[in-house]
């Protein structure tokens, strides 16, 4: 069987050949933003929330589509940098009086260092032992975090309670809207760093350890290094989205972080698609919305409609939303252009 | 037919350098290497050396340790006993991802692309230890990692003319048809700009003509790019043709080595060939 079988990802297309596919998906994309950025103009401020949930899961599952979708290691533990994120930026908030915006490269750093701490001896694990390992990660979570050791900080069970920060300098938003802009902003750098990575000679080297581990050590790829940066990389992304989301919850407690916290981020990557990095928008809104379609349907019967509804999503795009968008990318581009190779 | 022991070979810088081959430093000398897999020798006392501008054919019947003496020079096993030194010093002390800056580079017998890749990716890859970055200012597109993009670009759009891949240079590799794919590894081990190539089973799953077209490359690769190569092929003609000398194994062990006409008169090498190796 082909390893790409297993594997549904997407490098980023071609520039040139694609020339028409991309500047499609580059206005596709500029029409997304803008669509992103009226919106909480137009929202009660309880849907603003939701919206900035959903970028907020959306950045957490661009971290683990770098790991996943890029370098090829699985996680189930990712909800644990989550929640690492969402300890970090309360602690630094409520018992340091950190300003929020500080939080979030110091939940980053803090996640860096955690990811690629148990990236490093996770190097010897592949696919479903890593997954467990990961699991293994997530499971303990919560329970670290109600020990009493470390209750001085953590606040045990109860957790902490955040305040939620005024828009500055007098601008005219409410704090939800103001919130929503922050995330929007922090959102669009982050993507814009992920994009560049993986077009870089860094993505290159993750992408071909992926592919082909051993032709990529013969290449002088450093794997060992590069799995590692890897996991504290997307570590990173998934704390700065953790720090955000305390942020905006205003609360953090152990039982916010469960393992059905990294099952949700597993789900959304692959419904966004693995390896597409805009899959993680779609993913994002799949974790906030859905459940709430599922319950609109029949509240009784929430979670079954639930599962339901995600049985049918893989049966009808397999690969993700990106797969199903580069299907009909491609289709339109065979249809504008014939191709050239015979 | 032996080339002449005084010769010039072009640098890819242009300079020229005289090369005296009998008098100068070997650039690989492989020195009593043994290999053990359990119980299996895969490979027993094996010494030669390989010397700069030359290609050498390691030939061999199925089995008889050709590929394990590749992994050993890109440093994928350690030998049980025995060293192995490139430019005079021993390799053994390195990591397998820090043999291509030292210059060794090498194909893989059976495919090892890197699918999912463009095949201008897949050259880009190959020149990764020809710049520095890190994921930061990678992440950051900080200028000193765009110049470095810039340069590296430069050397694979030369590949890329060099091994006419330009009509498929930015289609991912998985489907493009064999020979294109083998074409694309061999710029992709370029792109490390070796001292010394490895090429395992090159002409395997080639045609008649791409198997001409294969030889012609492998003299190029050495007379205009300063390329030393070791070349493991089954097949005779190719390897009779191309190679200034060649290493014969069975079972492990060197039964031969000489100019490819010596190697082919020797008897030894007969038997081995026709499966009558082993008494
Ligand atoms: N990783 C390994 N573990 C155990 N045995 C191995 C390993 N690699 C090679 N061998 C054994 O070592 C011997 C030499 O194998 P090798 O692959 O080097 O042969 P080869 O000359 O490349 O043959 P071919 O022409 O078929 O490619 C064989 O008996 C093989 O089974
Ligand atoms: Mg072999």
């Amino acid at each position: 069987m082909d390893a790409r079988d297993e594997n549904p990802a997407i490098s980023e297309p071609p520039a040139d050949r694609a020339g028409i596919r991309f500047g499609a998906l580059g206005w596709t994309g500029l029409a997304v933003v803008v669509v992103l950025a009226a919106l909480p103009l137009f929202l009660a401020n309880f849907t603003i929330f939701q919206l900035t949930m959903m970028l907020i899961y959306a950045i957490a599952i661009l971290g683990l589509n770098l790991l996943t979708g890029i370098n090829g290691q699985f996680s189930l533990g990712h909800g644990a940098f989550y929640a690492i994120g969402a300890y970090t930026a309360a602690i630094l908030m409520e018992n340091f009086g950190l300003a929020y915006g500080w939080t979030l490269p110091a939940a980053g750093l803090i996640c860096f260092v955690s990811g690629f701490l148990f990236g490093l001896p996770a190097l010897r694990l592949e696919g479903i032992y890593l997954a467990l390992a990961t699991f293994g990660l997530a499971v303990a979570m919560p329970q670290f975090l109600k020990l009493s050791v470390l209750e001085p900080w953590t606040g045990g069970v109860q957790g902490i309670v955040i305040t939620k920060p005024d828009a500055p300098f007098g601008l005219p938003l409410s704090q939800d809207q103001w919130l929503y802009y922050f995330t929007l902003v922090v959102a669009l750098l982050l993507y814009w760093f992920a994009a560049n990575l993986v077009a870089s000679r860094s993505g290159r080297a993750l992408m071909a350890i992926r592919d082909n581990p051993l032709a990529a050590r013969a290449m002088g790829v450093n794997n060992a290094l590069y799995k590692s940066l890897a996991f504290g990389i997307s570590a990173a992304f998934t704390g700065i989205a953790g720090a955000l989301g305390a942020i905006v919850v205003q609360f953090v407690a152990p039982d916010s972080f469960t393992f059905a916290l990294s099952v949700a981020l597993f789900v959304g990557l692959v419904v966004g698609g693995v390896g597409w990095l805009p899959g993680a928008l779609v993913g994002g809104a799949f974790i906030v919305f859905i459940p709430n379609v599922a319950e609109l349907f029949n509240k009784a019967l929430a979670g079954a409609v639930y599962g339901v509804i995600l049985i049918l999503l893989i049966y009808l795009m397999p690969t993700g939303a990106g797969g199903l968008v580069r299907k009909v990318a491609d289709f339109v581009g065979r249809r504008m252009k014939p191709r050239p190779d015979r | 037919m032996p080339r002449g022991k005084l010769q010039t070979i072009p640098l890819v810088g242009g300079e020229r350098l005289p090369q005296q081959e009998s008098a100068s430093l070997p650039l690989l000398t492989i020195r009593d290497v043994s290999v053990a897999f359990g119980g299996i020798r895969a490979l027993d006392g094996i010494s030669f050396d390989l010397h700069r501008g030359q290609v050498l054919g390691l030939i061999g019947p199925n089995g008889a340790g050709k590929t394990t003496l590749f992994n050993c020079l890109s440093r994928l096993y350690t030998p049980t006993s025995g060293d192995i030194l490139f430019e005079g010093k021993s390799i053994l002390g390195r990591a397998a991802s820090r043999m291509a800056e030292i210059g060794i580079g090498r194909t893989f017998q059976n495919l090892a692309s890197f699918s999912r890749l463009s095949v201008r990716d897949n050259i880009r890859v190959g020149a990764h230890c020809r710049s520095r970055t890190d994921m930061l200012s990678d992440g950051l597109r900080l200028p000193w990692m765009r110049r470095a993009e810039r340069r590296i670009d430069g050397i694979v759009d030369e590949l890329i003319a060099y091994l006419e891949l330009r009509s498929v240079a930015d289609l991912p590799m998985a489907g493009l048809p064999f020979g294109t794919l083998k074409r694309a590894e061999m710029a992709r081990a370029l792109a490390i700009h070796p001292k010394l190539l490895l090429l395992d089973e090159p002409a395997g799953g080639l045609n008649h003509d791409e198997i001409g077209e294969l030889g012609r490359l492998i003299r190029r690769i050495r007379d205009e790019r300063a390329v030393t190569v070791l070349l493991v092929e089954h097949h005779m003609n190719l390897v009779m043709s191309v190679s200034d000398r060649v290493v014969v194994l069975n079972f492990g062990r060197k039964i031969s080595e000489g100019d490819p006409a010596g190697v082919q008169a020797n008897p030894e090498v007969i038997r081995a060939y026709l499966g009558s190796g082993r008494a």
